[in-house]
């Protein structure tokens, strides 16, 4: 990292880090054991919540250089946000980790490459539902037109890195284009109608992952819900977020506050863990802004999670029912850590005739997905996701159950990894709730 | 500084994987979780067995270099802060269980493990390791010996000293002692045993520990008593025992702790009362029954408000593990949290609850209670902002006078997080001046060249505790 460089990140977080909240983490050490990567790491506390904090703060105090080192800490970091709910003094480190790589990346120059990726993915596609949907069919055709067939057999693949080869073999089947586009907007109750709610769905959700989408919508409708899905809506900025890049999320928050604030309903739905915390968190997001803050915070407070609305609803009352089989279920971080929903998914599940649940041990860990960090940070991915599988494996279970398309995607990777296919599955709460439901 | 020849000699030692200089890596265990005290070490080293960490010790006792051995960095009295820079000792390659004799109750195990997993491991095979401090889940048990931590169930059942039985040791000089071992009687020569736990990491390393077990309890009951009044609580403290019963646990929380405890665990805890006692008992059924009927009553005699037993293993292990984190709890509140453990014989309990109200009222400052009141062990806490340098000097004052009062009241000025460099400064108020210079022998002629831990437990002069800024 250039001199130059380094003093504009030093002088940023003087100016803009939240130095109360760097201090009031008191150094106990109780996140120690939360953490994957400290854990991964063989305990290295340069790798810890505690120790990224320590180095923050000795950023802002002028204690430390932010050199590469300091950066390679922050980027190992997962964001699973596990140091969180077991932080005894309630330190939110979500947010110090935000604000900290936004300034390192918006401060130091990247090669052209990287710069070139960030710009096609954080500028050119994700903030464009319409781009989304014209690159998903793209590998949609792939995977229809033999192509993918091809590609395999001759070894095409190779060229790809691979973990992006990896990725390439698990990713599902994707929905036509003309089905992308031709989304319902409003979807009436099947039963009696309790409550009207619109619905977030998502980028990805709502191109490579259309069906689950659509399944969440039928058990809405199943549990008394009106739906709405505003057209305006767009990507959540997670993943903008998360990378330093905080001012194009704040844009997309915008963008998506104004799409909903119409539809005047009790809650927004979510079924992706990952965006449904950052939604919670446009309250904090724009809080700086006058024109923005209370709109963002109004809207935040409509934020439910499927799985927490369908108990609400009281849908796990239904009859359902899948073949005799052993369910585990992987947190999705986010939709723990962010929303604080985890008892739901686990009582849903539990309220199906045929599945006997076995809890894994650490289902709360993080299964390496975190966004694109298995793509960005491969080699600490698969390590976390390896003993993600070993603790599966041992729950003898033929369904993986989980919540966000980030960890259903690295669940399928363990189980191919694994060579596992023949015997265990990966699969969405809601769909699996669907197959339950259908059944009878 | 080191020089490049030391750090390459350090690299063939242990590898160079295993030898860290990196600012950050620096700056990351520059610290414990004692507030104040924060100086940053040269390297941080990380050798792999016995006879790397001989070799490390020999170099730096050649060179003259401190050496700090670190666990997990849980440390309350600033024991694992390198003042004076060197070399950081870690024991993630040696953190192995080395062996448990289910004939002789002992488990002998390597430094690095974490105490959690120590103790569940003993439990597995129905055995008891019973020092359980706060931090068991982070800390290692190299640190507990070092430390002699104590922990929730030390009035019934002692402290870490209790439990270790044999040790090996490189000493400065690079030789490799055993002390003890798997045996219940053993006088051969000085107890060298004892001497090392609770040393601070300043004679030596500790590389192995043979650990007492003992049959894990049948069962268990868990109990909150809730009071209007501080000095109410602290009575029956003193009652229960002088009523012959010994409780596992019999913890101590004021209403600002209890506040934001629930404000973290959120298991329901009151809230509206002045202060709880945390009541636990193990045994056989029959007689935890009985105590805990006992204990009942006298909890109601003293005027308790309200008495109820846990219903479920699962709300008595959150009701534990919600005092476990009061001290960080704490946090919520201030920015800084200045810790200390005052500990009195256990009859003086309610004076020192009543001093501590008095002198933090007197210094205008705000301490809040909780604490292991059956073995006497108190943890006043300090809520303040470091940044105001004129609230600091008070709160200066005010420990000071609550280190006076508690060795008037027979006391000590450090339970069970040790002298560190955070109490050297008083440990003359506690052992005198010809105390402390014989420990100073003691120190001097084991490590002559002060390498082991230097700047802990013996202050530099006898005055009061110097503040360092951040």
């Amino acid at each position: 990292m250039k001199t130059i460089e380094k003093q504009n990140i030093q002088h940023e977080f003087k100016e803009k880090m939240d130095y109360d909240e760097l201090l009031n983490c008191m150094r106990c050490g109780f996140c120690l054991p939360s953490c994957p990567t400290y854990i991964e790491s063989g305990k290295d506390e340069a790798h810890s919540p505690r120790g990224r904090i320590a180095m923050m703060k000795a950023v802002v105090d002028g204690d430390l250089e932010p050199d590469e080192d300091v950066k390679r800490s922050l980027d190992l970091c997962l964001g699973c946000r596990a140091c969180e709910p077991v932080c005894p003094s309630g330190v939110k480190y979500g947010h110090l980790l935000e604000q900290a790589r936004d300034i390192i990346y918006q401060n130091k120059k990247q090669s052209i490459p990287e710069k070139t990726v960030r710009h096609l993915v954080f500028d050119q596609l994700f903030p464009h539902q319409k781009r989304m949907i014209g690159f998903t069919s793209l590998v949609g055709f792939y995977q229809r037109s033999g192509l993918q067939k091809l590609a395999r057999n001759t070894g095409a693949m190779k060229i790809l890195p691979a973990n992006l080869q990896a990725m390439e073999k698990v990713l599902p089947a994707i929905p036509k284009k003309k089905e992308m586009k031709n989304r319902t907007r409003h979807i009436p109750a099947f039963a009696e109608k309790k409550k009207k709610v619109a619905f977030f769905a998502g980028c990805l959700m709502d191109t490579v992952f259309l069906s689950t989408n659509d399944s969440t919508t039928k058990l809405l409708q199943h549990a008394g819900c009106e739906i709405v899905v505003p057209d305006t809506q767009g990507c959540c900025g997670a993943l903008h977020g998360h990378s330093g890049e905080r001012n194009k999320a704040k844009k997309m928050a915008k963008k998506n506050i104004q799409a909903f604030e119409e539809s005047e309903v009790d809650y927004i739905i979510t079924n992706a863990g990952g965006c449904g915390a950052f939604l919670v968190d446009y309250g904090h997001l724009l809080n700086d802004d006058p024109y923005w803050a209370e709109r963002a915070a109004a809207f935040s407070e409509k934020i439910k999670d499927i799985s927490s609305i369908l108990i609400e609803l009281e849908f796990h009352k239904l009859d359902l029912q899948v073949d005799e089989q052993i369910v585990t279920y992987q947190d999705s971080c986010h939709l723990k850590n962010g929303q604080k929903t985890f008892m739901e998914p686990r009582q849903l599940l539990q309220s199906i005739k045929g599945v006997t649940y076995v809890e894994m041990q650490d289902a709360s860990r993080c299964c390496g997905s975190a966004g694109i960090y298995n793509i960005v940070e491969s080699e600490m991915s698969m390590q976390i996701l390896d003993y993600k599988m070993e603790q599966t494996k041992k729950t003898k279970a033929k369904t993986i159950v989980t919540a966000n398309p980030g960890c259903l995607l690295q669940m399928k990777l363990g189980i191919d990894r694994e060579g596992l296919r023949e015997e265990m599955e990966a699969v969405h709460i809601v769909d699996f709730l669907l197959r339950a439901l259908e059944k009878n | 500084m080191l020089t490049e020849n030391i750090i390459k000699t350090l690299q063939k030692i242990v590898g160079s994987e295993n030898v860290d200089c990196k600012k950050s890596s620096l700056l990351v265990y520059s610290y414990d979780a004692t507030p104040q005290f924060q100086s940053p070490p040269d390297a941080i080293v990380s050798p792999r067995n016995t006879k790397e960490v001989s070799e490390i010790i020999i170099l730096c006792n050649k060179h003259h270099i401190p050496i700090v051995p670190r666990g997990s960095g849980t440390n309350l009295s600033a024991g694992t802060t390198p003042l004076e820079g060197g070399i950081v000792l870690l024991f993630k390659h040696m953190d192995q269980i080395l062996e448990i004799d289910e004939e002789n109750l002992t488990i002998t195990t390597q430094p690095g493990i974490i105490t959690k997993d120590l103790i569940e491991f003993v439990e597995s095979k129905g055995l008891f390791y019973p020092p359980d401090p706060s931090s068991m889940k982070i800390s290692q048990i190299g640190g507990n010996i070092n430390e002699n931590s104590g922990g929730l169930r030390g009035l019934k059942y002692g402290v870490t000293r209790d439990y270790v039985l044999g040790l090996e040791i490189v000493l400065p000089n690079g030789d490799i002692i055993r002390t003890g071992g798997k045996l219940a009687k053993d006088v051969a020569g000085y107890d060298l045993t004892r001497l090392f736990v609770g040393s601070e990491g300043t004679l030596g390393i500790i590389t192995e520990a043979t650990l007492k077990l003992i049959p894990k309890p049948e069962t268990k009951k868990t109990m909150l008593a809730l009071y209007q009044d501080l000095d109410a609580a602290a009575r029956s403290v003193s009652a229960i025992i002088a009523n012959r019963i010994i409780p596992a646990t019999l913890e101590f929380l004021d209403q600002p702790t209890l506040q934001v405890v629930e404000d973290f665990a959120q298991i329901g805890l009151p809230t509206e009362v002045k202060a709880v006692l945390l009541i636990e008992q193990d045994g056989s059924p029959a007689i935890v029954e009985k105590d805990m009927n006992k204990i009942a009553d006298i909890c109601r005699e003293n005027n308790a408000v309200e008495v109820s037993i846990a219903k479920t293993y699962e709300e008595a292990e959150a009701l534990t593990t919600a005092r476990r984190a009061a001290l960080s709890a704490l946090a919520r509140l201030k920015p800084t949290t200045i810790l200390e453990d005052a500990t009195v014989p256990r009859s003086e309990i309610a004076n020192m609850v009543k001093a501590i109200e008095e002198i933090a009222q007197k210094h205008h400052v705000k301490i809040c209670t909780f604490g292991h009141a059956g073995d006497g062990n108190l943890h006043p806490t300090c809520l303040t902002d470091i940044r105001n340098e004129e609230e600091i000097e008070r709160v200066e004052k005010a420990f000071e006078e609550i280190f006076h009062k508690a060795i008037e009241l027979g006391g000590t000025i450090t339970g069970e997080h040790g002298v560190g460099a955070m109490k050297s400064a008083y440990l003359h108020l506690k052992v005198g001046s010809a105390g402390v210079e014989a420990m100073k022998q003691i120190k001097h002629s084991l490590d002559p060249n002060n390498i082991m831990n230097p700047g802990k437990i013996f202050a530099k002069s006898e005055r009061k505790r110097v503040v360092v800024a951040r």
